[in-house]
């Protein structure tokens, strides 16, 4: 890794600035929750940042995303507007579902961001379909789903997976395993000693795992699969391992309520994706900590302007509701 | 004029719409096989090839996903089910995603995708083959529901439905495929959320779509004869549904009888009863009427399901205790057409 880093400073550094910027926006949004402003479901995915990171920045901007209820992180290290993202928190016309999605549907196309969904599992077909459509229309772009380990409970991933590997489909499935579906257990969902990456390996789609929690380690991963993936040689999948910091949904931590021990997540905290790397970015002097400083005070100023723009935002008048419900643009 | 039949028009309708735009593709379980569809997927891998025309995994949840994923990104895929009941493991993707991508992303994307449904009734298809959900789709708000009767309304729905930017589920009862009608050669559109009087009349006004609709004119000869004129509505889209048509001919006629080929609780025929009670109350002469299926799953011996399924007799009986008409029965008097109950006519030997 730390030859990584010495090779490759560029993107280690990049790697930190796209962890940083999900960790600094996702610790204002709990920060601001208790205002009362931000009115819908929001799950944090602090301390699962290097994941979104390292696959975000591997994919061009016209590779599609999907994701799901907990999708922040995915959506900006895609390069997805942050004021928009934030207005949509918000409930505002400006959002970037226009207040009809909430902190669960976020969509920015121009980012290659296609949406992301509530529903467990619900994206992983939607992103085999987007990865046909790349087959059919004979581009090189990569189709890519974040999942959960609880969705690959759900009979449409393995539907998704066995048309993906049929249809040698340029999908990258992408399984953020951090241990619980809500405050249930894998221990009590899935048999013990079931890997997970093994399972779908022997459905024909090649697996790779890995720490979720090492940003570089992901990157190296992800992108020696990106080539083959775009020459829809078939689709990948991945399972990471990482930990969930804050409650399942909201911006507490959850610890005493009882699913889970002190322990546990102490011994998570302590693999904490982003000091990791940077005090590998500082070993190898490709910063300083004045440079850290000055890259925390830039992301904290862009969220600060975020901020502002959604809380001065208008809300959406009574009649758009309506507005929506079908599409009529070419009738 | 050229006569064909139903079936053939939905045949048609795919060649039309995916000579007019390469984006489209067509499949489902059985797409290509000798059978294609009924008959009504025949030739179109071979006019259009398997890019374009595929069979599928019996996977109707991710199927459906599919569909919307490739809708995403430019294309108008048009699914189908050779029973609507299957499609029922759909629910997820057809409910949760298509009925509501365009909306919850502030219209940022659309999910033009055709899905055909098809229905039908007899030969024992037992409760879990001839199922009519029509009112099940109808209620999700996002959806379109369309449900054609004659092979002309078939192709032009088909063709408009594939053309359209939301997802439209195409309702096709079984026993119209072989029903004949005058089709013309070309692509042209029939516009959803109209629908169409197939019979003016003044006494009555009979709601009606898919195969009731020829169960209500065969009601309606009946009630000619007992000097009832009745207007015959055929739907032919569920939803959006066509309130004006609906409306207007029930300030004429003053009565309403709405029939639907489904379960009776919370149904279409429900609906165009509440429309009427709510929108037209003091032009009614007296209490409209519901004509559907009992409130009971179907029955496969086929000594049960002659109970089960209205027909044009049970239609103009009702119709008949709206106007005071009681006394001699039809079958009495001749005027019921002896048709067998579990196949659409003695011509028709399957495929069921």
């Amino acid at each position: 890794m730390n030859n990584f880093i010495k090779k490759n400073p560029d993107i280690s550094l990049e790697l930190f600035r796209r962890m940083k910027k999900i960790r600094l926006t996702e610790e204002k949004i709990a920060e601001r929750y208790c205002e009362g402003k931000m009115r819908c479901p929001t799950h944090l995915c602090i301390g699962q940042e290097a994941i979104a990171a390292a696959v975000g920045f591997l994919l061009r901007k016209n590779d599609f995303v999907l994701s799901t209820h907990r999708s922040h992180g995915h959506y900006l290290a895609k390069g997805g507007d942050l004021k928009k993202m934030l207005a949509e928190i918000y409930g505002k016309v400006s959002g970037c579902s226009k207040g009809n999605g909430g902190s669960m549907h976020l969509i920015d196309k121009s980012a290659g961001f296609m949406g992301s969904t509530s529903i467990v599992g619900g994206t992983i077909p939607v992103a085999v379909g987007l990865g046909l459509s790349i087959k059919l229309h004979k581009s090189d772009q990569i189709s890519c789903v974040f999942f959960g380990d609880g969705a690959v409970e759900e009979g449409v991933f393995y539907e998704s997976v066995n048309f993906a590997v049929l249809k040698k489909l340029p999908v990258l499935f992408i399984c953020e395993n951090n241990l619980y579906s809500v405050y249930s257990h894998l221990k009590v969902r899935q048999p013990q000693g079931r890997k997970i990456y093994k399972m779908v390996e022997a459905m024909g789609c090649p697996a790779i795992h890995g720490d979720g929690n090492n940003a570089v380690e992901v990157y190296e991963k992800v992108k020696s699969v990106i080539g083959p993936a775009r020459e829809g040689k078939n689709p990948f999948f991945f399972e990471f391992k990482t930990y969930r910091w804050r409650e399942h949904c909201g911006p507490n931590y959850d610890n005493d309520i009882g699913y889970r021990t002190e322990e546990e997540f102490i011994f998570w905290k302590k693999k904490d994706p982003i000091p990791f790397l940077e005090k590998k970015l500082l070993k190898e002097d490709v910063i300083s900590k004045e440079g850290i400083t000055v890259i925390e005070q830039e992301i904290s100023k862009e969220i600060e302007e975020a901020f502002e723009f959604a809380e001065k935002s208008l809300f959406p008048q009574q009649n758009e509701v309506f507005k929506y419900l079908y599409d009529e643009c070419a009738q | 004029m050229r006569q064909i039949n139903f079936g053939k028009a939905i045949n048609e309708a795919y060649i039309e719409a995916m000579k007019f735009d390469k984006n489209v593709i067509a499949y489902g379980l059985g797409i290509d096989d000798p059978k294609g569809i009924f008959g009504t997927t025949l030739g179109l891998k071979e006019l259009f090839g398997e890019d374009r025309v595929f069979d599928m995994p019996t996977s109707e949840n991710a199927m459906t996903g599919v569909g919307i994923g490739v809708s995403l990104n430019g294309f108008r895929p048009v699914m189908c089910h050779q029973r609507i009941d299957f499609f029922l493991l759909a629910m997820d993707q057809l409910i949760n995603n298509a009925a509501k991508w365009h909306f919850m992303f502030g219209g940022e994307s659309s999910v033009p995708i055709t899905i055909r449904l098809i229905i039908g009734r007899g030969w024992g298809q037992g409760p879990q083959h001839s199922q009519a959900l029509q009112s099940l789709f109808a209620h999700i708000p996002g959806l379109k529901v369309v449900m054609p009767f004659s092979p002309y309304d078939a192709k032009g729905l088909l063709i408009s439905a594939i053309e359209d930017d939301n997802p439209v589920i195409f309702i096709e009862h079984r026993w119209l495929h072989n029903i004949s009608g005058h089709v013309p050669d070309e692509r042209y559109k029939i516009p959803i959320g109209k629908s169409r009087i197939v019979k003016e009349g003044g006494d009555i006004t009979i709601v009606a779509s898919s195969y009731m609709t020829l169960e209500s004119i065969r009601a309606s000869e009946i009630l000619k004869e007992h000097g009832i004129d009745a207007e015959i509505i055929d739907l032919r889209t569920i939803k959006p549904l066509d309130e004006d048509t609906i409306l207007s001919s029930v300030k004429k006629t003053g009565r309403l009888a709405a029939v639907d080929g489904a379960y009776r609780s919370f149904g279409v025929a429900a609906e165009i009863l509440a429309l009427a009670s709510e929108k037209s109350f003091s032009t009614l002469k007296c209490a409209p009427k519901r004509i559907t299926f009992a409130d009971v799953l179907t029955p496969t011996s086929w000594a049960l399901a002659n109970y089960y399924y209205p027909r044009a007799i049970d239609i103009a009986s009702a119709v008949k205790v709206m106007f005071n008409i009681h006394g001699l029965s039809d079958e009495d008097t001749g005027l019921c057409p002896n048709t067998p109950l579990d196949i659409p006519d003695k011509s028709f030997t399957g495929p069921f």
